[in-house]
């Protein structure tokens, strides 16, 4: 018998189960899928070079309605979930209920609003979804207007620059003392940070915001600084991280801490109810990015349809999506006892690398300016092997590791050694 | 840069003569115009028709002004000639005024031409007054000088290079020939292949490059040379060799055997199997021809070694017959005018005895000299010992250097720094003694020189200008003369041409010729300045009646009753005694590429890159023994001084037995100064050095960090152990110490001279790796790699770098798309070992000729051939393996 499956949200896990399912199991569920936003999945990722004009709309959506039609997905967009009856096993939507043999949360993140006064001003945005997008990009149709962004992280950033290409002028105001320090050391921020004021963003560092005032028109004009600076905009984007969405199963009584929990089968605690994505919890982690996602929508996938599967979390790498700044960055590069880092810095290129080495394994990660070799280095930090036998030559990347380093001999002993 | 290949019409060759070992090769030189040199072998040239070795073929390298001294020099200022030279003659004649004529001193050169040599020689002799004058020659042939006078009763080389072309057996002892004289090498080998027969036996403790083709190596215990050939005396005896006919020439005879018969053989560690051999070779054919060179001059007991061999060829009648002979090779281009022209302190002139009355009045009224001396003058190492002591005074150095060449080089050095006055005359002012002279003049150098030069079968040839003098230099004879008429001895040096030198030099040679010595050459004595200028290579004796040829076969010799004489010798062991402090036994030598103490091999990137570094040769156990590794820097300790040098660990070597070359200076490996380890112990007859029997203890030198260089310009070194040669690109250098620089990146900055470059780092501090390329303009300037243990990145890739884009140098591995050729092996085509590995692996030539039409290596000088078939014979094993 078919199973009714329903899933609540349309994010890019849920798209990526969908695919599993409907390529590898195509008649064995009936399949119905809510979203709230009024349009299925697209790449969310995607959205920046959207907003910095790189690509439209049409080019990022993954999944839509003819494919819906052709895998039978019921579709019910634009649609709120009021709630979860465990007890008769459906989900009440807006426009009724929806029983399911299996339920898959995948409700997905909210962005984080810093609680300032005036947060809730018109012209106060977050960066999460196309409406968000598209009100930055009709920012850049009128000359003049300026944008200040709150977190110099790899949204923040990715919403600057877009917005900047757009000929908006944008300062980005950063609560720490250097640019997306979650991924990157002091030096690789401050190549980016060059960078970005090359193309005319103003970045602001170790800076705390005070109050976001407003203008005559009740809509935003500035946001104040701890320090009295007074930073004029006409549109505020908060950037400053994400909360998963967790309100829906909270409600239905499922075991929730940050986040919905999960096990290793992506089971919460009804063993009908599963959960994926940015709004899951898995031993003790959260996840922002789109690696650890796509992992968990395969191990889902496998567990639907009966097969034995594992999620196991592992080492996430990142790259800045601004046209021109390079950037990669992977596993724990923070200083610490027993670690050991190797550094390779081109001034004259603005390329700076660091490899993190403990206990002669690579444990992290930073590029800029060079990040061809980045996948190879994340293979490194996520086998976790020994690399002490490679480590001179480690930080050149992979084309310099096929042949043994030449013997370290000068020429005199080594033609001796031949002849 | 020259090339053996490229195209010298005869339109515009000039015939000169190589300036580096005693072969004295002809050259013909191609001026480009623009200051530089194309350098080919002179077919004509009777000693090398049309051959050259690596150094030779490099000469065009070697002619560039980068570092030449162009205008003199006072306290390190500059001075015009006027200034400079009136102070010379003022402090000279002030300094004789006051202390006496012996309280002044010459210390000339091998390097200096005959015409030089002349003015320097009656200058000190005839005008001074004193005999203090000695050259670098007592450094490598005085042994030679007096075991020949001893014998001949004069300094006669008795044959000529055809007596090698028609030699059933040649006996190289004490001679790395395929280095240190590499055409005659090769021209040993081609006989070979005409007449397979013709046997080549080397005597060398060391299995050194001249061993690899030989029928015979007998690697004998370091300076036993005197048993072993008083071994072959009594077995000539022994085997009724002896020509009784020819003996009636020969004094001394009974007692040479006798003592030869009562010397101990066993002391040359040699088996009775290989003696046997030596001896059934020796023996076996008239026609033998015992080549000797520094292996049995640089001893204690260097004389008695020249005498055990000629004591060898005089009884069995082999001297001055077509084929046969005692054949001294010598290691400079005119060591031998030098020592005709009396360089020597203990010689006079022309062969003449500086004690014999009647060859002093002869040669003073034929100067018209106001004094002559009548004693010989300070030997070179009791020279500078007296320079140590506040005795001599006043100082003039032409064209050497001996702060680095002499032994207990350090003491030489102190010496001269602490000396009154010194001058120096040179083509550059950075030399180590350069550096510590209170005048420096600058002189023309070879290729703009003119004069002669004798070379090692009496061979007398012109070395011709081909350059233009530049700024203000001049030439030696000039420099001396001028000093000379500044002295008040207006009359005798009013020379204007090296021509009017040499006609007077030639006219004295008659008297020397009237007392009955060999050396004569007046018949060369009215030459018109266009003969002198056209002079072909003319071998003397040149007199009305007789003309070059060979000595001796008619039995009569130099001595007063005309009789050869054999010498009674007997083994003596190395002055210096090993101990347990002091263990091993410390040979020193030269090596194929380089010259001297590389003055002028230094300036090029080819020569440079055969042996790029100073070395120890040491025996794979006792390497072993002293945890010294394959690429170890090892910390060498004679009573003497102390030296740092790579490690070359190598079975061509005995155990016990260490060797090293004694190039490097103080301004490319001031760490490397070998001759700073030799001890001053001479030879009581001829005061020659023993430069190969010092005692010396070796272990790891342990270094904190090694490091390798690469720059455009040169690199201001300062650590503890550095060696820096010479590349097409710049330089490089390889370093060690045992002191870390706080920050890397400011180290380099500062070695390479560059605080404003733009720079990439590669930083491991935990493991001490430090990576440091400095750029400008896009171009690499220098770059330096820093390792805890030696630095493994491709060195002869990287060397070529500087002056281009690099951006990936500091990986130092050349992308995939580039192999390495690996160090130079062909010198004279720059041609690297991978290079020739790959069409040995890949092409599958498997002889030295497919190798060589296919890359040109081993083509020209041929002294890299061996090492060629080294690396097929190694191949064709690897084969034989799988």
């Amino acid at each position: 018998m078919v199973e009714r499956l329903v899933i609540v949200g349309a994010g890019m896990a849920s798209g990526r189960l969908l695919d599993h399912l409907t390529g590898e199991a195509p008649d064995a569920f009936d399949i119905t899928l809510f979203n709230a936003e009024p349009r299925g999945t697209y790449d969310r990722l995607m959205l920046s070079p959207v907003l910095a004009g790189e690509k439209c709309y049409a080019e990022i959506v993954t999944h839509d309605d003819a494919w819906y039609a052709k895998n039978d997905v019921t579709c019910r967009f634009g649609e709120w979930v009021h709630g979860i009856d465990r007890d008769r096993k459906v989900v009440i939507g807006e426009k009724g209920e929806v029983p399911y043999d299996k339920l898959v949360i995948a409700t997905g993140s909210t962005p984080f609003i810093v609680p300032l006064p005036g947060h809730d001003l018109p012209g106060v945005i977050a960066y999460r979804d196309l409406e968000d997008t598209e009100e930055m990009m009709r920012l850049g149709d009128t000359p003049g207007t300026r944008a200040v962004v709150i977190g110099g992280g790899l949204l923040g950033l990715e919403a600057a620059a877009g917005m900047a290409a757009r000929g908006v002028h944008v300062t980005v105001v950063h609560l720490n003392g250097h640019l997306m320090d979650r991924q990157l050391d002091c030096e690789a921020a401050g190549l980016l940070r060059r960078a970005l004021e090359a193309r005319g963003i103003e970045v602001v560092c170790s800076a705390n915001s005070k109050e976001i005032i407003a203008g005559d028109d009740g809509r935003v004009s500035a946001l104040l600084l701890e320090d009295g600076r007074r930073l004029h905009c006409d549109l505020l984007v908060m950037a400053v991280g994400i909360r998963p969405s967790i309100t829906l199963a909270q409600a239905a009584g499922i075991e929730t801490g940050r986040g919905v929990i999960v096990d290793d089968q992506l089971l919460t605690s009804d063993p009908n109810i599963f959960a994926l994505g940015e709004c899951v919890e898995h031993d003790g982690a959260l996840f922002g990015l789109v690696a650890p996602l796509f992992e968990q929508a395969k191990v889902l996938a496998k567990t639907l349809c009966g097969e034995p599967a594992h999620y196991v979390n592992k080492e996430v790498s990142t790259k800045l999506k601004v046209t021109g700044c390079d950037l990669f960055s992977a596993g724990d590069f923070r200083d610490g006892e027993g670690r050991e880092c190797i550094t390779y810095s081109d001034a004259p290129s603005a390329v700076y690398k660091r490899l993190v080495i403990e206990n002669d394994r690579l444990i992290g990660a930073v590029m800029y300016g060079d990040t061809n070799d980045g996948a190879w280095f994340f293979n490194l930090i996520r086998e976790g092997a020994d690399v002490s036998a490679m480590r001179e030559m480690m930080i050149f990347g992979p084309a310099y590791q096929d042949a043994p380093p030449p013997p370290p001999i000068p020429a005199p002993v080594l033609l001796e050694a031949i002849a | 840069m020259s090339s053996p290949k490229s195209n010298l019409t005869s339109m515009c060759a000039i015939r000169s003569t190589c300036p580096y070992c005693g072969v004295g090769c002809g050259v013909l030189l191609g001026p480009d115009g623009q200051g530089g040199l194309d350098v080919r072998g002179d077919q004509d040239h009777p000693a090398n028709f049309g051959r050259l070795c690596s150094k030779g073929s490099a000469l065009g390298e070697t002619v560039s002004l980068e570092g030449r001294l162009l205008a003199p020099q006072i306290d390190g200022r500059e001075a015009d000639w006027d200034t400079a030279l009136d102070l010379v003659a003022r402090r000279f004649s002030d300094t004789i005024a006051e202390h006496g004529p012996d309280s002044v001193a010459f210390y000339v050169s091998g390097q200096l031409l005959t015409e030089d040599y002349y003015v320097a020689n009656k200058l000190m002799k005839g005008y001074i007054g004193s005999a203090n004058i000695d050259t670098n020659s007592r450094l490598c042939m005085a042994s030679t000088v007096a075991g020949h006078k001893r014998a001949f009763g004069t300094d006669t080389v008795p044959g000529t290079y055809e007596d090698l072309d028609e030699a059933d057996v040649i006996v190289l002892t004490g001679s790395n020939l395929a280095w240190c004289h590499p055409v005659l090498y090769q021209r040993i080998l081609a006989t070979r292949k005409k007449r397979p027969d013709q046997k080549l036996i080397v005597i060398d403790p060391r299995r050194t490059a001249s061993c690899d083709l030989a029928d015979l190596h007998l690697p004998l215990a370091l300076g036993s040379d005197v048993a072993l050939f008083n071994g072959l005396l009594a077995e000539i005896d022994k085997r009724g060799l002896i020509y009784r006919e020819f003996a009636e020439n020969v004094s001394g005879l009974d007692e040479a055997i006798a003592a030869a018969k009562a010397d101990d053989l066993s002391v040359t560690g040699l088996s009775d199997d290989l003696l046997t051999t030596f001896y059934d070779l020796w023996c076996g054919s008239e026609k033998v021809v015992t080549i000797f060179s520094q292996g049995v001059n640089q001893s204690s007991s260097g004389t008695d070694k020249v005498n055990s061999i000629t004591n060898c060829h005089l009884a069995t009648g082999r001297i001055g017959r077509v084929g046969m002979g005692p054949f001294s090779v010598t290691g400079q281009p005119n060591a031998m005018g030098g020592r005709e022209v009396g360089g020597l302190a203990n010689m006079l002139a022309c062969h003449l005895d500086i004690e014999n009355a009647a060859h002093r009045n002869a040669v003073k009224s034929f100067w018209s000299a106001p004094e002559m001396p009548e004693h010989p003058g300070l030997k070179a190492v009791d020279m500078f010992r007296a320079v140590g002591e506040g005795k001599i005074k006043a100082l003039w150095i032409l064209h050497t250097n001996p702060a680095v060449s002499m032994p207990d080089a350090d003491r030489v050095r102190d010496a001269i720094a602490g000396c009154d006055f010194v001058v120096v005359s040179d083509i550059t002012g950075a030399t180590d003694t350069a550096r510590l002279a209170h005048v420096l003049l600058p002189a023309t150098a070879w290729g703009e020189k003119s004069g002669t030069v004798t070379n090692s079968d009496r061979l007398i040839s012109r070395q011709r200008p081909a350059l233009p003098a530049p700024g203000r230099a001049r030439a030696d004879w000039e420099q001396l003369a001028e000093v000379a008429r500044r002295m008040g001895f207006k009359d005798g040096f009013d020379y204007e041409t090296p021509a009017e030198i040499f006609r007077e030099y030639a006219a004295l040679s008659g008297i020397a010729g009237g007392f009955g010595k060999d050396f004569d050459i007046s018949g060369l004595k009215d030459l018109t300045d266009t003969q002198y200028d056209t002079l072909a290579p003319t071998r003397w004796p040149v007199t009305d009646g007789k003309a070059g040829g060979r000595f001796f076969a008619d039995g009569k010799f130099f001595t007063p009753d005309g009789k050869g004489r054999m010498l009674p010798v007997t083994w003596k062991p190395p002055v210096a005694r090993q101990e347990p402090r002091y263990p091993f036994r410390l040979n020193t030598g030269r090596i194929r590429d380089q010259w001297h103490t590389m003055t002028r091999t230094a300036r090029s990137p080819r020569l440079s890159a055969h042996l790029g570094e100073p070395f120890l040769e040491i025996h794979p156990e006792d390497a072993k023994a002293k945890g010294i590794g394959p690429t170890s820097l090892v910390e060498v300790k004679t009573p003497n001084g102390t030296a740092i040098l790579r490690a070359m660990i190598t079975d061509r070597i005995a155990r016990g037995e260490v060797f090293a070359p004694m190039h490097w200076t103080g301004e490319n490996a001031p760490a490397a100064r070998v001759d700073a380890l030799v001890a001053p112990v001479t030879d009581p007859v001829s005061g020659q050095p023993e430069s190969k029997g010092s005692v010396a203890s070796i272990a790891p030198f342990e270094a904190e960090w090694y490091g390798f260089a690469i720059s455009q310009a040169p690199v201001h070194a300062t650590s503890d152990y550095w060696a820096l040669a010479k590349t097409y690109a710049g330089y490089r250098v390889e370093m060690a110490g045992k002191e870390t620089p706080e920050d890397w990146v400011d180290e380099a900055r500062r070695i390479f001279g560059l605080p404003d470059a733009d720079v990439q780092t590669m930083l491991d501090p935990a493991k001490g790796t430090a990576r440091i390329a400095l750029h400008q303009d896009g171009a690499l300037k220098a770059a330096l790699f820093i390792s805890r243990g030696p630095v493994a990145v491709m060195r002869d890739y990287l060397a070529n770098l500087p002056g281009e884009a690099a951006p990936m140098v500091l990986s130092g591995k050349s992308p995939a798309d580039q192999p390495d050729p690996g160090p130079t092996l062909c010198s004279c085509f720059n041609v690297g070992v991978n290079t020739i590995l790959d069409a040995i692996e890949t092409r599958g030539l498997m002889t030295v000729d497919a190798i060589g039409e296919a890359l040109q290596a081993g083509t020209n000088c041929g002294s890299c051939r061996s090492e060629i078939a080294a690396l097929i014979k190694r191949a064709e094993g690897k084969e034989a393996a799988e």
